[in-house]
């Protein structure tokens, strides 16, 4: 197994996208820390960055090549290798690649200017979501052959944890505004990693207005190291429940 | 013994003493052994010197006007029974002790030191210890309170009294003392024509100054910080709130400045930074605020609709989560050439203000104000795109609250 | 060996493969043939354990496919349209089946020296053509001297001096006594190579006989010709 993904992530870093995608991170971070001479909004935009364009680059970057590896892995398929060691190989190359180009281009800048606990938690948190993007990507692509449905079912699930769940969220919350339900929306924010590392960040962020009145209650779970544990114990379910389904998928595909 | 050469100096301004008192020496192996002794043979305008030591004696009344004066921080000892000192007397000095453990009580309100209905009397460079109360004013006039420190360790609210507690009072000086962990640091109630200064106050329970119906007073140059509540201003006019720092008040009802029912007032110069709210405003009137920096707050201002005729000119919003927020949509309020850190607009014309009103107030803070655990989105894309969308076409937020004219550079403070 | 018994397996509505059973032996050269569409090829990626067939059991030398992986060291596979990562190049694709195998065993590279292949061992494989391809595919399958060779349209694509050169070589493994499994179109190629013939037909093995009895049956010498005459037949 050690041997395909060294190989795979051979042909991950010769990409050029993956390079692209490293000089861009590298880019907007160094932008962003040069022109801001505030570094808390730096911080913001490089937030942003983790929260939206970091999961749909990992996971639209993952899934077409998914697609383009189908030849590969029918190659390795031919051979006596099990299938599980193939789709693992394929999944840690990805994850790997994609994890240390955000580790390169985002880590650096912030370790130059800032290396504040916010920092950190991002750097952590932005890693959390390439590595659980790239899963997502393999559920969505070891459903259909179709590249393009594949590709379009990976948008529609990035959309989803982007967008539409907050709305959802956002819609109940005003549903049931007259329920005490600020402890239940601490495990709702657990259905979305990308709120989830959201809250993380903000937590060492914006630390004065989440002390207010629901803040307190986040704070008090997801502040304390006990908090702080059931996040990271969640972003990593996040990171191998898809694979482990996609997995069982893909043992049974017909290729 | 510089204490001794200013006291001195204070003495000769002291108005109604015609000459030197007497000195009377007070400790181990001295003329008196207590100070109680060594007061009941002094005369008016003596001055007693009280030795190191430690001094149990329940309840020391003072009722001559004498000076008390401590040599390397002798110990008055309430033993957590008895009001250490009570002045009955005009023109006491009490300086240089250390004066602990005062008795508590629901009923009685024991202080270290407490100013029964007199003028011109000064505590100055004492150290309060767990005392229940720590210097407390009572239709005291003319007096001092100066380089005090005072520290009590109390968890219960119940339990703990002020710091420096002015009821009734007009005319006071309250400067450079040291407050911490009382009920509130400094407590003012029908107190008028008096001034803070200097001080620090910092990990009281509830208020760092905690401020009523007192008209008339200046407050500068304080420091209050990391307070359970922050600081409150309420029913009082005429207040002149300048260069103080508001800082790390954290929590659900806790506030940099919460101002309550305040009118013709001042706010200048003074810094907000990681509060929850840098300042909370509610049936307030007729007050300006110049130049102040709101940074890092959770809402640098919080304006509730009672508010009118405020001027907000020339501040620095810097970092803050949200600069503004509101909980209404009418506004008789002006907000003009500030600084807003969030503002996007441009100076097409070079004049340093930007061409375009900027609109402290985003649809998030709005929601939130009306619903708190929407705070759970907070810089999510779906409340950025609301903010954005209006930002474009204004509807839930207050169409006139806006800076007409936004600065493209912070005032420099 | 290879025993396929009572498979059955479906695409969506389409049954692409129904019943199918049969067993061949080491030293046989079968041909697979029938239409476009027949199955021949879900039958082959099923003995590969691509396709997972619905119902049925496959065994190759005894052990079975379903949930085994071992059992593909002893097949040599050339794909019909052999797709390869498009940014390595053939040295780097040999080098890596070779590594990932970590095969001690030597190395049959016949094929390798015959199609000249280390010439262009640098050459990255999205800019070879379709019949370079197909050269590095046998390569491929025959590198490790497997016992079984399944080949899917092996000649498709190659030019007559390559494809001379591969039919020469399957002869050569075939008198070894590899059990050797082509699937063609070009009936008239297959003529001097196979020893049995199996016929597909809609899923359906039609039918499944060594040469000789088939060209005695129809009474036709050329394969083509038999198998024409046995699809007349069935038509009617």
């Amino acid at each position: 197994m050690k041997k395909i993904i060294k190989y795979i992530l051979l042909d991950i870093v010769r990409n050029k996208i993956v390079l692209a995608y490293t000089g861009i991170l590298l880019a907007i971070s160094f932008t962003v820390f040069g022109l801001e001479d505030n570094t808390q909004k730096g911080m913001l935009t490089l937030l942003n960055l983790v929260l939206f364009i970091v999961p749909l680059v990992c996971v639209i970057f993952s899934t077409i090549y998914i697609y383009n590896s189908s030849e590969f892995v029918e190659l390795l398929l031919s051979q006596p290798i099990k299938r599980k060691s193939i789709w693992l190989s394929l999944y840690t190359g990805l994850a790997g690649a994609l994890a240390l180009s955000f580790l390169a281009g985002v880590g650096i800048p912030l370790l130059l200017y800032d290396r504040s606990a916010t920092g950190i938690t991002l750097l952590i948190m932005g890693m959390f979501l390439s590595i659980i993007f790239v899963a997502i990507a393999m559920l969505a692509s070891v459903g259909t052959r179709d590249k393009a449905r594949g590709i379009g079912l990976s948008i529609m699930l990035w959309l989803y944890f982007a967008l539409v769940f907050d709305g959802i969220v956002l819609f109940l919350l005003f549903q049931f505004a007259d329920y005490p339900i600020e402890k239940a929306m601490v495990g709702v924010s657990a259905l979305n990693p990308v709120d989830l590392a959201r809250i993380m960040v903000l937590l060492k962020m914006d630390v004065s207005a989440l002390m207010g009145y629901t803040g307190a209650i986040f704070k008090d779970f997801f502040g304390t190291q006990q908090g702080i544990l059931v996040s990271m114990v969640v972003m990593a379910i996040w990171a191998t429940a898809p694979l482990l389904l996609s997995l069982r998928k893909f043992n049974r595909k017909d290729l | 013994m510089r204490p001794l050469t200013t006291i001195l100096s204070l003495l000769l301004l002291l108005p109604g003493i015609a000459g030197y008192g007497k000195v009377l020496r007070t400790g181990r192996g001295e003329q008196f052994e207590k100070i109680t002794q060594a007061l009941l043979a002094a005369q008016p305008h003596d001055t007693i010197i009280v030795q190191a030591g430690t001094y149990k004696e329940g309840n020391i009344v003072i009722t001559k006007p004498v000076s008390l004066l401590g040599k390397k921080y002798p110990v008055i000892d309430g033993e957590k029974k008895f009001e250490n000192i009570s002045v009955k007397a005009d023109s006491v000095l009490i300086d240089g002790f250390r004066i602990i453990n005062s008795g508590t009580s629901s009923i009685v309100d024991y202080a270290g030191v407490r100013i029964c209905n007199r003028h011109f009397v000064t505590i100055s460079n004492n150290i309060l210890e767990d005392c229940f109360f720590g210097i407390y004013s009572q239709y005291g006039v003319n007096c001092t309170i100066s380089g005090n420190k005072l520290a009590a360790h109390q968890v219960e609210e119940q339990q703990s009294g002020n710091g420096i507690h002015c009821w009734k009072s007009d005319s006071l000086k309250i400067i450079g003392n040291t407050v911490s962990g009382h009920r509130d640091g400094i407590y003012f109630e029908f107190v008028t024509n008096s001034v803070i200064w200097r001080n620090v106050s910092h990990h009281n329970m509830r208020y760092g100054l905690h401020f009523m119906f007192s008209n008339s007073d200046m407050y500068a140059a304080n420091v209050f910080e990391n307070n359970g509540a922050g600081v409150a201003v309420m029913f009082s006019n005429h207040v002149k709130m300048f260069h103080n720092y508001f800082r790390e008040n954290w929590g659900d009802a806790a506030y940099g400045l919460l101002l309550k029912e305040i009118s013709d007032s001042y706010i200048d110069g003074n810094c907000f930074d990681r509060n929850t709210s840098g300042i909370f405003l509610e049936g307030v009137s007729r007050v300006e605020m110049y130049r102040n920096l709101f940074k890092e707050n959770g809402w640098g201002l919080k304006i509730q609709a009672s508010c009118m005729e405020i001027v907000l000119k020339e501040n620095n919003f810097v970092s803050n989560t949200f600069d503004v927020g509101t909980n209404g949509s009418l506004v008789l309020n002006t907000f003009t050439n500030n600084y807003w850190d969030k503002y996007e607009g441009y100076d097409l014309n070079r004049n340093k203000i930007g061409d375009v009103p900027y609109r402290p107030v985003s649809m998030y803070s709005i929601i939130v104000e009306k619903n708190p655990p929407a705070m759970i989105l907070f810089r999510s894309l779906i409340t950025s795109l609301m903010d954005r969308s209006e930002k474009v076409l204004p509807s839930l937020t207050p169409e006139n609250l806006k800076d007409p004219n936004p600065l493209m550079k912070p005032v420099k403070l | 060996m290879i025993e396929v018994t009572h498979i059955n397996k479906t695409f969506g509505k389409l049954q692409v493969l129904r019943d199918v059973s049969f067993r061949s032996e080491g030293g046989t050269c079968m041909a697979l043939i029938g239409p476009n569409g027949c199955g021949k090829t879900t039958l082959i990626k099923s003995i590969l354990g691509m396709v997972l067939p619905d119902s049925g059991t496959i065994a190759v030398n005894n052990e079975p496919v379903a949930n085994g992986w071992t059992y593909r060291s002893q097949i040599g596979y050339m794909p019909q349209i052999g797709r390869y990562p498009e940014n390595m190049t053939i040295g780097q694709v040999m080098e890596m089946i070779s590594d990932i195998r970590q095969s001690n065993q030597k190395t049959d590279e016949d094929i390798i020296n015959a199609f000249s292949l280390r010439q262009l061992y640098n050459k990255r494989m999205g800019t070879l053509s379709g019949g370079t391809m197909q050269k590095v595919s046998a390569a491929i399958a025959f590198l490790f001297d497997p016992g079984i060779m399944i080949l899917d349209e092996p000649t498709a694509g190659l030019d007559p001096v390559a494809s001379e050169i591969l039919k020469e070589k399957i002869l050569h493994e075939k008198a070894k006594g590899k059990l050797i499994m082509i699937t063609s179109h070009i009936l008239s190629e297959l003529d001097d190579l196979i020893s049995h013939v199996m016929y597909m037909q809609d899923g359906n093995l039609v039918f499944n006989k060594d040469i000789e009895t088939l060209r005695k049956e129809t009474g036709e010498d050329k394969l083509s010709k038999a198998i024409a005459h046995f699809m007349k037949k069935t038509d009617r």
